[in-house]
């Protein structure tokens, strides 16, 4: 058993090509989990916490780029303009000492369905950047997501870095839990505005068996907004609008019946999600928002 | 592996720690400090609670390795020789001390959020202790000493 702490990002993939049987670790609040109770011990530790600027976001025009070890702590505080459904989902992350140290690279490392950071990434269409030995691949999060914790990543590359499109109209992210710190979500649901390409964005956690989007959602809303010219008039957007997209979201769900929740309460939640989720966008759109 | 790592502004080093081992279970068995509580080993109690490099962390998350290099705070570095620190007399004034098990983990979580902001309201207060389980008080007495903290003057 070994602790490996590069402390280059080159020295990183070197380690991670080297030594397949090391797991990387960032804030460790999965990892540890399962190393503490489950017996989890793999053989060796790709610590990643010594590589700097790994923690930090940039400002790339169009798009930011945050880096894998950004904590939730610090995607809360500096997030909140340009990614603020991300900003949003981190805020109901675990509890402070969770938010501290998780960070978005650990979460789209385990790719849980439940993983609070997905819907987002999936609303503002971002794109995971990922590197190994053999070179860097830059992967849509809409294909990222392959089956239950298992995702495009590839055994030998690390995430590096994960690049959002800048907000340009609202965005909002909310789950359902059985209380408001420290549950794992019953349903969660991320819907983006994107006003410069007058299309919209959605993404649902917990609700399948990865984290998905509610492509007809999407398509029916685009359709509506664009055939009623309400993104140039911003008007108003009737209520058989925002229970129609509802409507729609739950078809993309395939939720189960679990310790936490009804298959049927999760459907139910999520439409309430999606409902809320268009009117508070569209309210904060119409006040003219930027 | 041996870790190297600064605990209450003193240099330690323990020795012949495992890579599976976490900061929670170096700080009581390999340095005597059982200040920082185990419960879950989860993540989910608080009662491991210390702060590294300044911010509110689970021991019991924070790979034992990781902490090489680290500034770690724990409960015993917060009391003078013969004094206790404000926010613990507070504790004890506001009665927000039944089993005591919480309170290591709740005194770091809030030295936290008191290094940050001197005046905290309630709401603040509440959210930020989200992660520390007490199955005794009942949590209505641990606002209070929190709040008392944050209200006294200053120096005291
Ligand atoms: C009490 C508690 C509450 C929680 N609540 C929530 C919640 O509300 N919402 C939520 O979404 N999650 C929650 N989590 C889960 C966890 O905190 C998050 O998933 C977090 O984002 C994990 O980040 P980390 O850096 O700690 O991951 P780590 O444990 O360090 O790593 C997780 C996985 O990702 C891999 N990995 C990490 N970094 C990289 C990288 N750069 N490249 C490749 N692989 C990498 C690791 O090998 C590992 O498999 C909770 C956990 C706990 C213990
Ligand atoms: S022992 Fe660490 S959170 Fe419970
Ligand atoms: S005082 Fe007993 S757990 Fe809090």
């Amino acid at each position: 058993m070994a602790h490996l702490r590069p402390r280059s990002w080159g020295e990183a993939l070197a380690l991670r090509a080297a030594h397949p049987e090391a797991v990387p670790v960032s804030g460790g609040t999965d990892l540890m989990v399962r190393m503490n109770l489950a017996g989890h011990r793999p053989a060796a530790l790709l610590d990643l916490s010594a590589v700097p600027g790994l923690a930090e976001w940039s400002d790339r025009s169009a798009w930011i780029r945050v880096g894998p070890a950004m904590t939730y702590t610090a995607m809360v505080r500096d997030l909140a303009e340009h990614a603020p459904a991300l900003a949003r989902a981190s805020r109901g992350v675990g509890s402070p000492q969770i938010r501290n140290r998780g960070t978005i690279g650990g979460n789209l490392g385990t790719a849980s369905p439940a993983g609070d950071c997905h819907p987002a990434l999936l609303a503002t269409r971002a794109t995971i950047e990922v590197e190994s030995v053999r070179g860097e691949r830059l992967l849509p999060a809409r294909e990222f997501y392959l089956g239950p914790r298992r995702s495009m990543l590839a055994p030998d590359e690390l995430i590096k870095g994960v690049l959002i499109p800048k907000a340009t109209a609202p965005q909002e992210f909310a789950k359902v839990g059985a209380r408001n710190a420290m549950v794992i979500a019953v349903g969660s649901f991320a819907l983006a505005l994107h006003a410069d390409e007058q299309r919209v964005g959605t993404g649902i956690g917990s609700a399948a068996p990865t984290p998905v989007i509610a492509g007809a959602a999407e398509r029916y809303l685009d359709a509506e907004l664009a055939d009623g010219d309400y993104w140039e008039k911003r008007r108003p957007l009737p209520d058989v609008v925002h229970r129609r997209f509802a409507e729609l979201v739950v078809t993309a769900a395939d939720p189960i019946d679990d310790i936490r929740s009804t298959a049927a309460y999760r459907r139910h939640a999520l439409g309430v999600l999606a409902y809320r989720a268009l009117r508070w966008c569209w309210t904060d759109f119409l006040k003219g928002w930027r | 592996m041996n870790v190297t790592l600064t605990v209450n502004g003193e240099p330690r080093t323990a020795e012949g720690v495992r890579v599976h081992e976490n900061l929670l279970h170096l700080l009581r068995a390999r340095l005597g400090l059982t200040g920082a509580k185990n419960a879950c080993e989860q993540g989910e109690c608080g009662s491991c609670t210390v702060r590294m490099d300044g911010r509110a962390v689970c021991a019991c998350l924070v790979p034992a390795g990781q902490a090489e290099g680290a500034d770690i705070r724990t409960v015993e570095g917060l009391a003078g020789e013969d004094r206790l620190s404000a926010t613990q007399a507070c504790f004890l004034r506001a009665g927000a001390v039944q089993c005591g098990f919480c309170t290591p983990g709740l005194l770091m979580s809030l030295g936290e959020l008191l290094d940050e902001d001197p005046d905290p309201g309630e709401d603040v207060v509440r959210e930020r202790i989200a992660g520390n389980l007490c199955r005794c008080t009942g949590y209505q007495k641990i606002v209070e000493a929190a709040r008392l903290a944050a209200s006294r003057p200053p120096g005291a």
